[in-house]
């Protein structure tokens, strides 16, 4: 770490500082030195930052004007979307938002396995991006039963019936989740309560997400440890910080052409009819970016093993760095890890696929083959690839694959002469 | 003197521990509690139905405990027929007998013992109800026969107040 003793310039800072040293802070964040060989992949923890805020920002704005009451919260997103200044841009901002959140965490996930981000020393941070990601599927969630329409009301239901899965004390638990005999009045209060409480908890684990990823600093496409401060880094700022802004701009446009072209198209038109506890929609679905786990639920016959198997397919992503054996980081160095890491994409994308269609026929049986397939990639496939595959010989320094091998000074030369 | 005051300080540690475990748990419980049904919701125990209208092969829907409850009134076929369907093909073997107090009126909560949907009615390949989220079959007995849910929906506590009304609850 680059933690060399800051002292602060101005005497009214150094005076400051003594006493709360948030000068030091801010000097560690700027200067925190940074592998040079970042790629783009890597800005989506800015990004996902910039999503946090703005759901916090548009979440509180919203419900400065939403009613949460069985009577009146359908009628008051409404009355938003009607009346109030700006309420349908907020309001599309923050439903969108939240698909936005998902597609950037998605893709810093699937970053994370490619280039092994998750292993050590880095367990810890990895481990509170799974709890990160779980706390963003239970506020996306609640978040979408606070409309109070037919798809909040019946994904509401679906979802908290799950619990009764759970022998014996399975009905006790979901009458206390509801706080009645079915989804009504009870459940929605406190589904706001705990929804506007959600980001600030995330808020919380993110601090430490990235305190705990300023102790042995970044990881890189080389995947190989970086002395630092050396040549192989740079300083955050203004290096990172201008491509983090730069990424960010090319996906606020992606995120400004759902909210102002198709605010709808993520949604789903069932939500736009009030909440009916005596009709469910003919095809119930969840979100799209719930659909691989949902997808999961439905392939197991059994109730109760579905639960099981559509929880343990999030949690075995906690146990990832122990199941991977490999001490290669990056899949770059990984030719058979790489093939592999693909199909995972491809059966990710299937399981998605597959959760929105209906249950059964072909469908059914291929959700089956895609979950049989996710636990088998991570549960056999991982594990034992670390001990049969050969591997593509690291370079020294995240330098060397740039120039070829060269001698690193006079490689510089070159490529200056070059140019 | 020297011996004894060790021992003192554990008694003191574990009587400190003990009544904070009380104090902790007497804290705890009323916020967990406080989530489960309340007195207005449990207040709503019970409705009474007439059910002087409903034709023979119709069912009715009605509200009770913020849940759908069907009322069908069979024909004398439909009662016959699950009647007749043997123990061995059931998932979760009821005798319709032991359902409908009434062979006529089947009452029942409209609730699929899966994930909680509202079963549909006449169809499916049982003749009975189907439900459209995860595919769940159930006969004219409203016993569960394909699909992934557990158990036969669920038959609640209710009396017939006269021909005319049913109570349930």
């Amino acid at each position: 770490m680059s933690d060399h003793e800051y002292v602060p310039s101005s005497k009214f800072g150094k005076w400051f500082n003594d006493r709360l040293p948030l000068l030091s802070l801010a000097s560690h964040l700027t200067d925190y030195p940074t592998p040079k060989n970042l790629n783009y992949w890597w800005t989506f923890g800015g990004i996902l930052t910039f999503c946090l805020i703005t759901q916090i920002v548009t979440g509180l704005t919203l419900a400065m004007h939403y009613i949460a009451h069985a009577d009146m919260a359908f009628e008051s997103v409404e009355h938003i979307m009607r009346d109030v200044n700006y309420g349908w841009l907020i309001r599309y901002i923050h439903a969108n938002g939240a698909s936005m959140f998902f597609l950037a965490v998605y893709i810093h996930i699937f970053r994370s396995l490619f280039y092994g981000s998750y292993k050590s020393p880095r367990e810890i941070i990895w481990i509170i991006g799974i709890i990160i990601y779980l706390l963003m599927m239970a506020a996306a969630f609640m978040g979408y039963v606070l409309p109070w329409g037919q798809m909040s009301f019946w994904g509401a239901t679906v979802i908290t019936n799950l619990f009764s899965a759970i022998p014996l004390v399975g009905e006790g638990i979901v009458n206390w989740l509801w706080g009645g005999y079915s989804v009504d009045n009870p459940t929605l209060t406190r589904f706001f309560t705990l929804h506007y409480l959600i980001p600030f908890l995330i808020l919380g684990l993110v601090v430490l997400h990235i305190w705990a990823l300023h102790v042995p600093g970044n990881n890189n496409p080389v995947g190989i440890d970086v002395k630092k401060p050396s040549k192989d880094t740079v300083p955050f700022h203004p290096y990172i910080v201008i491509k983090d802004a730069f990424a960010l701009l090319m996906f606020m446009i992606v995120f400004a052409f759902f909210v102002f072209y198709s605010p709808n198209i993520l949604g789903h038109a069932d939500n736009y009819i009030e909440a009916n506890p005596m009709v469910t929609p003919a095809h119930i679905v969840p979100e799209w970016y719930l659909l691989p786990f949902y997808a999961i639920l439905r392939s197991v016959p059994d109730k109760l093993m579905g639960v099981v198997a559509m929880l343990s397919a999030i949690l075995i992503l906690a146990a990832l760095p122990w199941l991977d054996t490999s001490k290669i980081r990056s899949a770059v160095f990984r030719p058979l890890y790489k093939q592999f890491y693909w199909i995972l994409v491809v059966d990710v994308l299937v399981l998605g696929y597959v959760g929105a269609m209906p249950a059964e026929g072909l469908y059914l049986l291929i959700a089956r083959v895609a979950t049989a397939y996710y636990f088998i990639h991570f549960l056999i496939i991982l594990p034992i690839l670390g001990f049969k595959e050969k591997t593509i010989p690291l370079p020294l320094s995240i330098t060397e694959p740039v120039l070829g091998g060269m001698p690193i000074a006079s490689a510089v030369k070159k490529k200056e002469s070059l140019n | 003197m020297s011996e004894k005051k060790p021992e003192r300080r554990e008694f003191l540690f574990t009587a400190t521990y003990a009544v904070g475990a009380v104090g902790v748990g007497a804290v705890v419980w009323p916020l967990i509690d406080q989530m489960n049904p309340d007195a207005s919701v449990k207040a709503l125990a019970s409705t009474e139905v007439d059910v002087s209208s409903v034709q023979p092969g119709k069912t009715i829907t009605v509200l009770w405990r913020g849940k759908p409850v069907f009322i069908k009134r069979r024909t004398p076929d439909e009662v016959a027929e699950a009647r007749a369907v043997k123990m061995e093909d059931l998932k979760d073997p009821q005798k319709d007998e032991d359902r409908a107090k009434d062979p006529e009126w089947l009452v029942m909560l409209g609730v699929c013992t899966h994930l909680g949907c509202v079963p549909l009615n006449d169809k499916g390949d049982y003749n009975g109800w189907f439900c459209p989220c995860h595919g769940s079959h159930y006969d004219i007995s409203g016993r569960i026969r394909k699909g992934p849910a557990p158990t036969n929906m669920e038959v609640p506590k209710y009396e017939f107040v006269n021909t005319n009304t049913i109570k349930i609850g």
